[in-house]
């Protein structure tokens, strides 16, 4: 007998067959995904999913006898009353007790319930979109390691050699040595072989001329034209690999007329925008304003959460989110995102000074403005303006980076989002 | 059904060969030789030799994925099995069986890190000893699988798979091997061992034989008797050796179109060919499933029990073996809401120990019932026999005793479509006695169960229709639904058009076709 211990083998060994399994059920599986979408709570909006698929792609036929037909026998343990001949009625649905016998897989087949890791839910989820202009992509946020060359060493692996700089240290040490060149020594050869020539011969300046020959040929000898010494190498680093970064800016109407479920529409919103940008930034910070007459920011808690009293300054909101990026989000360094929601209620003198700074001065800093609009239940036409959308589509003709939607109950805000984002609409 | 008091034991200064939870490779060693000498030496066991592999709850998993086997080629609907069983799992929805084991030579046994040394002494003696026996010596397994060649030919399928795949396609590979799975249940040959292997080089050296016949008798006189005139013979003879060309009728849809579908490739043959030799290989497993776990829960239950008889197992792990054995040879009412049929574990366990009872204790029931066994003393020799011989479907007509018919109460159902209420045919009484057990053995018979489908014409020189013929039993045909998308899948490999003719005796029920899609 022989014992292995297969414990520490590779794990997930069927990782092949489950990418071959979401390959064949991909449009089933977002499909489901956005039908989840629209009861699902906005905190779960990112990890791990599960899914409920029912698929045609996934159904393995066979030959299979009918239920509907023919006559059976069973035979059935636990008889408690019954005597030969006594009628039973059928359970409905037919069929016997022989339920789980038959195909391994036969129950279930149609209705398919698992999880999706959170990357297989963001991939397939976020599968058709882009992110939009992607011009500025600051490097910033030091994380992912990558090599650097850094310098020379003296050792290392020889395909990193480094010819130049080994020659150069070679030729520093022959000169600072006084290794004497081939035509050096071939000269005064050639002087001793003209003295010994010579008639009559002058014996000590050939004998001289001798010893200096041999003297040069010993230098030569001893001192190597490239030594251990000379090896260079060129060397590499890990250095930490400059990554990209992105705040993400969430506007919102505080006042009263943003009720709970207009809230939670645009909190939807922001999670989704939030969980893109995830995927693309290593590094998104969110920033919460939400205004009245007056705009603060806050915390994420007390921005979908508390309620205030007041008119609607939207242009109050812009200034602080420009105030907070002056502060702490250089647009030089940033990529800086921003969403407003709002019911489409302004002050009638605000407009003016709303769209201005929009514009002006917002709009030329931000890589995106999304613009939501929300409205209560009833269906929405466009014909029915609110103060914002009407000022808003002014910029909306001149500016590539803005966009703005309506939104009205939880199923529209997958189609919406998609619609902003979608890899077609934001390479026109 | 099982006697939980405790069995007497002998009081003795042996050491038990572990005490606690905890288990380590020692200690399974050492178990395992302990055991050894009981079931190799007391039971008479014959058995490949054992590798046991230590794995976790997510190789398991793995392996469930990939119907039990050690290595598989890559298959979407394995990811399907996985994604399905860990849901399943993670949600405490089931749990994992405590072991997996392996007819191959040598015989591979999973056992997982999380069982107690109890479970892994239950598991040893159960799958190691138990099953292993029965793979090696059931008659259906060495007619039909070769346990040391297995591995080595999943190997070869994996790579093969992998090689389609990169030089055709992920697409193309899994369009055939989803049809071959579709058709996997008909890619069994059940009389192989006696078919003629090549038809064709039979004719041939029939042929040959007549000509040197004629050769050799040769007479010029008979050139000179004028030509018999038999065109319209000719022609049915013309397609009755083509049919016999094919084979046909050919019950193994996978080897028929494997060998004959005109537009397959070479390589999409050799797909057909690993599926059906995979089906091939199970085929024996879904004939013995009830002896096979019968025979290896009799032989765990026989160790454990002689073991503590000897002082080598301590109470506790006797208490939380029988805790677990009880548990697996449940065996729910019909009107439970956990029935799902009968356990194999519960009726294998009870027939194994009633075998034994009738050759130790017999009633005058059991001599009338057994002449050839009843009290004849040797339990094992004649369960030996058994396990060897025999398949779920013979060993229920042979062994099945009255008393356990009472002890399941067992009861005969007749269930006609047409009526609106079942009959019950037999119950646990002196005239139900055999006719129970003759249904019950039909219930196991797989050949029963599953739908009689022979390809029953195939037109090679015109049409290239391919006719198959269900021949239906008591009425019942096929899944309308299901029949229909596997009949797809088959013209999709034959490449021509396809029609499915469900009759019965001649008579023409119902009939399905489909073409290609292009």
């Amino acid at each position: 007998m022989q014992i292995v211990d297969r414990r520490l083998n590779p794990k997930s060994k069927s990782l092949g067959n489950r990418q071959r399994f979401l390959r064949r059920a991909k449009a089933e599986i977002r499909e489901a995904i956005r039908d989840s979408l629209k009861s699902r709570k906005v905190s779960e909006a990112e990890g791990a999913e599960k899914v409920t698929i029912r698929s045609k792609s996934l159904r393995e036929p066979s030959f299979s006898l009918g239920r509907s037909t023919g006559a059976r026998d069973y035979v059935l343990p636990g008889n408690e009353e019954y005597r030969v001949g006594d009628q039973i009625p059928k359970p409905q649905g037919g069929g016997g007790g022989r339920g789980n016998q038959g195909s391994p897989d036969g129950e279930g087949q149609d209705e398919f319930t698992f999880t999706l890791t959170k990357e297989e839910f963001l991939d397939l989820f976020f599968d058709d979109l882009k992110l939009p202009n992607l011009i500025k992509v600051r490097l910033k946020d030091l994380k992912a390691p990558k090599f650097a060359r850094a310098g020379f060493t003296s050792d290392g692996p020889p395909a990193r050699l480094s010819r130049t700089r080994t020659m150069r240290k070679s030729l520093g040490r022959r000169l600072a040595l006084h290794r004497p060149s081939l035509a050096e020594i071939e000269a005064l050869e050639a002087e001793l072989r003209a003295a010994e020539d010579e008639i009559p011969r002058d014996e000590a300046k050939v004998s001289t001329l001798r010893v200096k020959v041999e003297h040069k040929q010993r230098l030569r000898r001893t001192i190597a034209y490239i030594d251990p010494l000379d090896l260079q190498y060129s060397r590499f680093e890990r250095v930490p690999k400059p990554t990209t970064q992105a705040v993400m800016f969430c506007l919102m109407d505080a006042s009263a007329s943003m009720t709970e479920p207009l809230k939670d529409l645009a909190k939807r919103f922001f999670m989704l925008l939030h969980v893109f940008l995830s995927r693309y930034y290593r590094e998104v910070h969110l920033v919460f304003i939400r205004h009245t007459s007056t705009a603060s920011e806050v915390d994420e808690e007390t921005f979908f959460r508390g309620t205030e009293t007041g008119g609607t300054v939207i242009s109050t909101a812009l200034e602080e989110m420009l105030k907070v990026v002056r502060d702490r989000y250089s647009p030089a360094d940033w990529n800086i995102y921003a969403a407003q929601a709002s019911d489409g209620d302004n002050f009638h003198d605000d407009m003016p000074r709303t769209l201005d700074l929009l514009s002006k001065e917002v709009l030329p800093i931000c890589q995106y403005f999304a613009y939501i609009e929300t409205t209560h239940g009833e269906r929405f036409n466009d014909s029915v303006e609110t103060p914002v959308w009407h000022g808003y589509a002014e910029i909306v003709r001149t500016r590539k980076n803005f966009a703005m939607r309506r939104v009205a109950s939880p199923e529209d805000i997958f189609p919406v989002f998609h619609e902003l984002f979608s890899a077609n609409a934001v390479t026109t | 059904m099982t006697d939980t008091k405790l069995p007497p034991r002998r009081k003795s200064r042996v050491r038990p060969l572990f005490d606690g939870s905890e288990w380590n490779f020692d200690l399974l060693r050492k178990t395992y030789d302990t055991m050894g000498e009981v079931a190799l030496g007391e039971l008479g066991l014959d058995i490949y030799p054992n590798q046991i592999e230590v794995i976790t709850a997510e190789q398991m998993l793995d392996a469930y994925s990939s119907i039990g086997m050690p290595l598989m080629y890559r298959h979407w609907s394995f990811g399907k099995r996985f994604a399905h069983d860990e849901a399943f799992y993670k949600r405490g929805m089931r749990s994992l069986a405590y072991e997996l084991v392996i007819n191959s030579d040598p015989c591979i046994n999973y056992i997982m890190e999380e069982n107690s040394m109890t479970m892994q002494a239950l598991v040893l003696a159960h799958a190691a000893y138990g099953h292993n026996h029965f793979f090696k010596n059931n008659y259906q397994f060495r007619l039909w699988t070769q346990p040391d060649h297995i591995i080595d030919y999943l190997e070869f399928a994996k790579r093969y798979v992998a090689e389609c795949e990169e030089r055709h396609g992920q697409d193309a590979v899994e369009s055939v091997l989803d049809a071959a799975h579709a058709l996997m249940n008909h890619g069994v040959s059940r009389d192989f061992r006696t078919r003629p292997r090549d038809v064709a080089k039979r004719e041939r050296e029939k042929a040959e034989r007549r000509r040197a016949y004629e050769e050799a008798t040769y007479d010029d006189i008979y050139r000179t008797l004028p030509e018999i005139v038999r065109e319209n013979v000719s022609e049915s003879s013309a397609s009755k050796n083509e049919q016999r060309r094919l084979g046909l009728p050919e019950e193994n849809l996978l080897y028929f179109l494997e060998k004959h579908a005109p537009k397959l490739e070479d390589w999409q043959a050799e797909l057909l060919r690993i599926v059906r030799l995979l089906s091939q290989y199970f085929y024996p497993q879904r004939q013995t499933k009830m002896m096979n776990e019968g025979c290896a829960t009799f032989v765990h239950y026989e160790i454990i029990n002689r073991l503590y008889e000897r002082g080598l197992l301590t109470d506790g792990t006797m208490l939380e073996f029988l805790h677990s054995h009880s548990s697996v040879i449940y065996q729910p009412s019909f009107n439970d809401r956990r029935f799902g049929g009968f356990n194999p574990y519960a009726l294998g366990f009870a027939m194994m120990c009633d075998i034994k009872r009738v050759c130790l204790e017999p009633t005058d029931e059991d001599r009338a019932w057994f002449p050839d066994f009843a009290g004849c003393g040797d339990a094992l020799g004649t369960l030996r026999q058994a396990w060897a011989e025999f398949r779920d479907e013979s060993f229920i007509l042979q062994y099945l005793s009255p008393k356990l018919m009472r002890d399941f109460r067992l009861f005969a159902v007749s269930d006609d479509a047409k009526d609106a209420a079942m009959r019950v045919a037999a119950i646990h009484d002196e005239q139900g006695y055999k006719d129970i057990r003759r249904r019950l053995a039909r219930q196991y018979d797989i050949a029963v169960q599953d739908p009689d489908l022979q390809v029953t014409d195939a037109d090679l020189s015109g049409s290239r229709r391919l006719v198959l013929t269900h021949y239906v039993r008591k009425g019942i045909l096929l899944d309308k639904a299901e029949a229909e998308r596997t009949l797809q899948y088959l013209a999709q490999l034959w490449g021509y058009r396809v029609k499915l003719v469900e009759s019965d005796d001649g008579r023409v029920l119902k009939e399905h076709e489909a073409l290609p899609m292009p």
